[in-house]
């Protein structure tokens, strides 16, 4: 039977499994719209397209499926940039499906034209421009593996509305032929054995975890092989909740941000073992002083990884679930005790470090309220059961530093490009996805400032979507810059104190919380908590000065931290 | 160093301006880059020539094998392999210095491809270092235009 392009295109989704999509209509998708008013899928409209991308990014995070977007072409497409690059820099998979003017009139400058291809080609993964019908059906299916297989990402499909109201053949392909794309899932033998070897014949041994161990669904076999082998752990950002943050064999965070104990282990290990994480420059500091007494393991999906900022000893290309398993296989039992007992002088240093340096929040009951404080109720009074977004700032390191993620894909963040204006929206994405889990933003009152106006759509769609403001009345970290490294120049960094966060969520339909003292703020976050049909806007008025410690300047090494 | 990296892509437009886009978007050189249909029509092979060291070219190639649209990445730099390059040259001439031109023409296999009454203009295949030197030869009379095409390559079989 044939089916005209908007057909093929939302029974292809049904093929592909998708139940929802987030989307907002326009002159060039109007068919698929059209075919949407009937069709089995949730379509979430949002009211801003920066705004879907982000959900959809939530979504796939907190699920593991890819989120999927539909937009209109010209400022429809290009207003997904940002979702798509932030997307792209945490390998997060993403289907962006853009329309466009007809092919005929494609290059005209025509009405509603940009091309979205080419201005996001260095931002996603791949990108198609469906110039023929009878394509259609295979581009979305590679556009879909491609999206979720080998090290994940965002993939752009440009649809021209003639294309969309063409009539074809509806074919779904079963498989998918693409022969410049072959991902590496299994690690190489022989390179899984130097690697134990380099393992064993240490006895300061780190790993060191990213965002791969989550994208891989390696969280398990992460935990078992560091407890089999009792190596210390510290994660990137992207790799909280990919290693109990309550394990004791774990460090915190490294980096910048990261605690002492992490950042002083990385400086001292004889055997860095990187699992799913690409040595990005908010993690190692300055390069060449970076891990220096360190032969380095590095486990990735993606080759460019690898040897990309430092120099690695032993690469292993593949998947980290394939590898780590592999590699748990192989651990001869005959020197495991034997390496245990060798590296128990090192947990006694990693120990004693941790033991001066612990990450904690004196909160004055009388004085204003720490930001801090906040995600630390937050994290008991939900018991830790929460999916977390951030924003990007100060509020997402303190929620990096205070919540303790104990579960992989419950902490959303915009980690490589550092978007604000993500967590809002992402937040929504993961409530769609799990309606019945709570699901808090922490953000800044600069941050949620910039896709607000998704307020809206939580309320449509009745989600119960808690944003909790650490309302500081400053632009915090670009503050916390200017007070290190600008001589307390606060160059347009301070925002003031409008608007009245409840008046906008109440304004919206959501509901407005407020807490000045301390004393106020478990009041706040449990009624929060006891709203399941509205979104909820928590203000807290927090002090305007806090800074964000320990932390190693841009360019400094890890050693040189500032603490307090 | 200088490397030549034979690639092979899928034929479809777009495909250019990926690689051109990688390259300009990481920072590495192009110093000429080549492309044309290969003996698939669905594959184009292109030759490119970059610069940069060991560790920069290797971020090349694995950059390269990463897109979509690369099938084959090969690093030709190293190994036994025939480079060559084409030339169109627009020489003034003179009554007097044809017959020089012309010898220079004839010692570099080279051939006029086309004549005016003040110019000649030469068509060179070689590899870099002959074109330079035949460029250096002509410019006494006055170079007017010089087009090249940048370099292919083609690894050689091996003689056993």
């Amino acid at each position: 039977m044939k089916k005209n392009g908007a057909e093929i295109f939302v029974a292809s989704l049904l093929k592909e499994g998708v139940d929802t999509i987030f989307g907002y209509p326009g002159g060039a998708v109007l068919p698929i719209y059209d075919v949407l008013y009937k069709a089995p899928i949730r379509h979430i409209l949002v009211r801003h397209e920066q705004g879907a991308v982000h959900m959809a990014d939530g979504y796939a995070r907190a699920t593991g499926r890819p989120g999927v977007v539909v937009v209109t072409s010209g400022p429809g497409a290009t207003n997904t940039v940002t979702g798509i690059a932030t997307a792209y820099m945490d390998s997060i998979p993403v289907l962006v499906f853009t329309g466009q003017v007809p092919t005929a009139l494609i290059g005209n400058d025509a009405f509603q034209e940009a091309d979205i291809v080419g201005i996001t080609r260095p931002c996603t993964k791949h990108s198609y421009l469906v110039k023929d019908i009878r394509d259609l059906a295979r581009i979305i299916k590679e556009a879909f593996f491609i999206a979720t297989t080998g090290r994940p990402g965002p993939v752009l499909v440009d649809l021209p509305k003639d294309i969309l109201s063409t009539h074809s053949d509806f074919i779904y392909p079963e498989t998918v032929h693409i022969p410049g794309y072959q991902p590496t899932y299994r690690g190489h033998p022989g390179q899984i054995k130097k690697a134990i070897e380099c393992i064993l014949a240490s006895k300061r041994p780190v790993i060191y975890a990213g965002g791969g161990v989550i994208n891989s669904n390696a969280a398990e076999e992460l935990s078992a092989f560091a407890k089999k082998l009792t190596i210390p752990v510290t994660t990137t950002l992207m790799g909280l909740g990919g290693f109990s943050g309550v394990d004791p064999l774990f460090m915190g965070l490294l980096g910048m941000h990261g605690t002492f104990t992490a950042n002083m282990a990385v400086m001292d290990t004889d055997c860095l073992i990187a699992v799913g994480s690409r040595f990005d420059d908010r993690v190692t500091g300055k390069l060449d002083e970076f891990a220096p007494y360190a032969k380095i393991v590095h486990i990735d999906i993606d080759p460019t990884s690898i040897s990309k900022n430092v120099s690695v000893d032993v690469p292993i290309v593949g998947d980290v679930k394939n590898v780590l398993r592999d590699m748990i296989k192989q651990i001869p039992a005959d020197k495991l005790s034997g390496f245990k007992k060798e590296i128990k002088n090192w947990h006694g240093k990693v120990k004693g470090w941790s033991r001066t340096h612990t990450l904690s929040v004196k909160q004055d009951p009388g004085g204003k309220i720490k930001p801090q404080y906040v995600v630390e109720r937050l994290y008991n009074l939900t018991n830790g059961d929460a999916i977390i977004t951030t924003e990007v700032g100060q509020n997402q390191m303190w929620a990096a530093q205070f919540f303790k993620f104990k579960k992989p894909r419950t902490f959303l963040t915009s980690g490589g490009l550092g978007t604000m204006g993500y967590g809002f929206p992402a937040a929504i994405g993961a409530q769609v996805a799990f309606p019945d889990r709570t699901v808090i933003d922490i953000a800044g009152d600069g941050s949620i400032q910039m896709n607000i106006q998704e307020l809206a759509t939580a309320v449509q769609e009745k989600l119960p979507v808690k944003v909790a403001i650490l309302n500081n009345r400053f632009l915090g970290m670009i503050r916390q810059w200017q007070e290190f490294f600008y001589d307390k120049r606060y160059s347009y960094s301070c925002l003031g104190d409008r608007p009245d966060f409840v008046k906008v969520a109440e304004a919206y339909g959501g509901v407005g919380l407020r807490a000045k003292k301390p004393a106020e703020v478990d009041h706040v976050i449990k009624e929060a908590l006891k709203v399941k049909d509205r979104p909820v806007f928590m203000d807290f008025v927090v002090s305007s000065t806090e800074d964000v410690y320990p932390m190693v300047p841009a360019g400094q090494p890890l050693s040189k931290m500032l603490l307090v | 160093m200088r490397h030549t990296i034979s690639v092979l892509v899928t034929n479809e437009f777009g495909v250019l301006s990926r690689i051109a886009g990688l390259f300009s978007g990481r920072g590495f050189n192009i110093e000429s880059l080549c492309v044309a249909e290969s003996t698939d029509p669905k594959v184009s092979r292109m030759t490119i020539v970059t610069t940069g060291d060991d560790r920069i070219v290797e971020q090349i190639t694995k950059q390269l094998n990463k897109l979509i649209s690369v099938i084959k990445v090969h690093d030709l730099t190293g190994e036994e392999y025939i480079e060559r390059e084409l030339a169109l040259i627009k020489v003034n001439s003179t009554p007097e210095n044809r017959a020089e031109i012309l010898s220079i023409v004839d010692i570099f296999r080279a051939k006029v491809v086309d004549v005016s009454p003040r110019t000649y203009t030469i068509e060179i295949t070689g590899d870099e270092e002959k074109i330079q030197a035949i460029t250096e030869l002509l410019r006494p009379f006055g170079v007017k235009e010089v087009v090249r095409t940048g370099r292919v390559a083609m690894a050689r079989s091996p003689k056993k």
